[in-house]
């Protein structure tokens, strides 16, 4: 960090935590006042202005919720992705700052994604949950975040926990990749795809813009719940670091809240 | 090279005088074949099915049983720091832990596994093969392992995270193998057996670079 | 919604889960975020400053920022 006070530049002032509290300040409102006015758009196109589709019938209006969360998912792991090399790369606070707080969303963003695909399998496949290739390794993608999760809880130093978080993170993307083509390949083994495979024909226009309006819903959402608990866990910590310094202040040691 | 070897010795030597920990992977192996069976009921065609399956699964359960001591004593009397600062590079100490590990807890399973086969109405001609399977599946195993282990082991309660931790890495491992088990489907078989080499290489491969670097972050 | 076709049922279910664990999480997030404020301006009303608190930097654990 020292390195980044003696030559400050533009996007490392950016980045820097105090400075991310001030400027990051005016973003929350107007990212929440977006998401609000994208949902209403999205959940009234979704559900009332949409027609049904000729084959699914009304499950079809599953899909505004089900896709943009599943799509989330991997989104949420991709900022995981990209704070974790800036955490070893440029040991960036930050960057720690950030994984940790898209690990829950993720994790909550895959657990949406799951349910609704199997209420949306019990009318359609007539079944809720296939060990499908899909399924499965989304399933291993929420086990992975709340894997993550456990770690983020369970290490007290926390500049030492984004560091190996941060390898575990990478090593995840490169076995999220091997899961999904092994299970893939598994499942065709096991089972002929038969229901899978139809994933629907080209999809109508009607049905393609609702998707895509709760899609940009969902992601202002994930953006303003990112802010918002980065700023929170940049608070924690200085909170604990404050909590430490009047215990130091004090002369006495009373074992001071672990940052977390 | 003479410290590589030196250093496997010292953890065989240290496992062998500590030999209760090699039993206890073993007893927890052999009883996993004999608790299913009972759950599952005396269908002995039924068994001959799931044997594969049974084999890989609790193979699986008992490395990962055993995994987190592979660093964990090192690291809590210091010898593990003070290797980071030997001559041997930490990623040569890694690899000479992992085959450590593989001869103290894999290999025993590997010679408990006849027995379980034989107990799991294995068809005999398939006994070859799941050894075989075994040999390169064990090794992906280990090293799925030893990352969770390296990333846990600064935790003084992580001994209970590094298997869930490694649990989801393991499974494209556990599919290629019970794959290559598959006696119904000769070509795939032979193709998973494929994939679960290249798993096995690739695994054993970089897995102490990847460890060694996290035991280093661990330590800053 | 007033064509009460198949399944209205299972899209109900399935937006009311969504929903609710959505709300779940802005409930959950925002009152974390209002309890580190808190306790963030409770301290400063305390007058307890971090070591770093002039040059505005985060402050890193006990032994120093790497």
């Amino acid at each position: 960090m020292t390195s980044e006070t003696k030559s400050p530049g533009f996007f490392s002032r950016l980045a820097h935590p105090g400075q991310f509290l001030v400027w990051s300040r005016y973003l929350v409102w107007p990212l929440a006042g977006l998401t609000v006015i994208l949902f209403a758009i999205g959940l009234y196109l979704a559900l009332v202005a949409s027609p049904a589709d000729y084959q699914m019938g009304e499950t079809v209006r599953i899909m505004y919720m089900h896709v943009p969360n599943a799509w989330l998912s991997m989104m949420c792991y991709g900022v995981m992705a990209v704070a974790a090399f800036g955490t070893l790369v440029w040991r960036h606070p930050l960057a720690d700052v950030a994984a940790k707080s898209a690990a829950p969303l993720g994790a909550i963003f895959t657990a949406i994604a799951l349910l609704t695909g199997i209420v949306w399998g019990i009318p359609t496949w007539g079944t809720g949950w296939v060990w499908d290739g899909r399924l499965t390794s989304m399933l291993l993608h929420f086990l992975i975040y709340l894997g993550i999760i456990a770690m983020w809880f369970t290490f007290e130093d926390q500049h030492r926990a984004g560091r190996i978080i941060a390898v575990f993170t990478l090593i995840g993307v490169v076995n999220l990749v091997v899961i999904h083509y092994s299970v893939e390949w598994w499942s065709t083994l096991h089972q002929p795809a038969s229901v899978f495979t139809a994933e629907g024909p080209k999809m109508p226009l009607e049905l393609l813009t609702p998707l895509f309006v709760n899609l940009f819903a969902f992601s202002f959402l994930f953006a303003t719940l990112q802010v918002v608990s980065m700023r929170t866990e940049i608070m924690r910590r200085r909170v604990a670091a404050m909590q430490r310094q009047a215990a130091m202040n004090r002369g006495a040691a009373p074992s001071p809240e672990p940052a977390r | 090279m003479s410290g590589f070897v030196a250093l496997i010795r010292r953890d065989l030597t240290l496992a062998a005088r500590v030999g209760g920990d090699v039993l206890t992977v073993v007893l927890f192996f052999a009883l996993i074949g004999i608790v299913l069976p009972f759950a599952i009921g005396p269908d002995r065609p039924l068994l001959t099915r799931l044997a594969p399956a049974i084999i890989m699964t609790a193979i699986l359960l008992a490395l990962l049983l055993a995994i987190d001591r592979l660093f964990r004593a090192d690291h809590e009397d210091g010898t593990l720091a003070a290797m980071r600062f030997g001559h041997l590079p930490l990623e040569a100490v890694v690899f000479a832990k992992m085959i450590a590990q593989w001869l103290t807890t894999a290999l025993p399973l590997l010679l408990a596994t006849p027995l379980m086969g034989f107990m799991l109405n294995l068809p005999p001609a398939l006994l070859g093969r799941t050894l075989i399977v075994l040999l390169l599946g064990t090794p992906a195993l280990i090293s799925f392992g030893a990352i969770g282990a390296a990333v846990t082991v600064t935790l003084r309660r992580g001994g209970l995270l590094a298997p869930i931790l490694v649990l989801p890495l393991c499974l494209p491992t556990l599919i290629f193998a019970v794959g290559a088990l598959d006696d119904t489907a000769p070509g795939s078989a032979d193709a998973a057996f494929w994939f679960l080499a290249g798993i096995a290489l690739l695994a054993t491969a970089f897995t102490p670079f990847i460890a060694a670097y996290t035991l280093r972050l661990g330590s800053e | 919604m007033i064509e009460a076709g198949m399944h209205w049922d299972y899209v109900a279910t399935a937006y009311a889960m969504s929903l609710g664990l959505i709300l779940a999480v802005i409930v959950w997030v925002a009152f974390d975020a209002r309890r580190q404020r808190l306790k963030l301006a409770a301290l400063e009303a305390r007058g307890i400053r971090r070591r770093s608190a002039r040059a505005e930097t985060q402050a890193g654990p006990e032994t120093g920022t790497p």
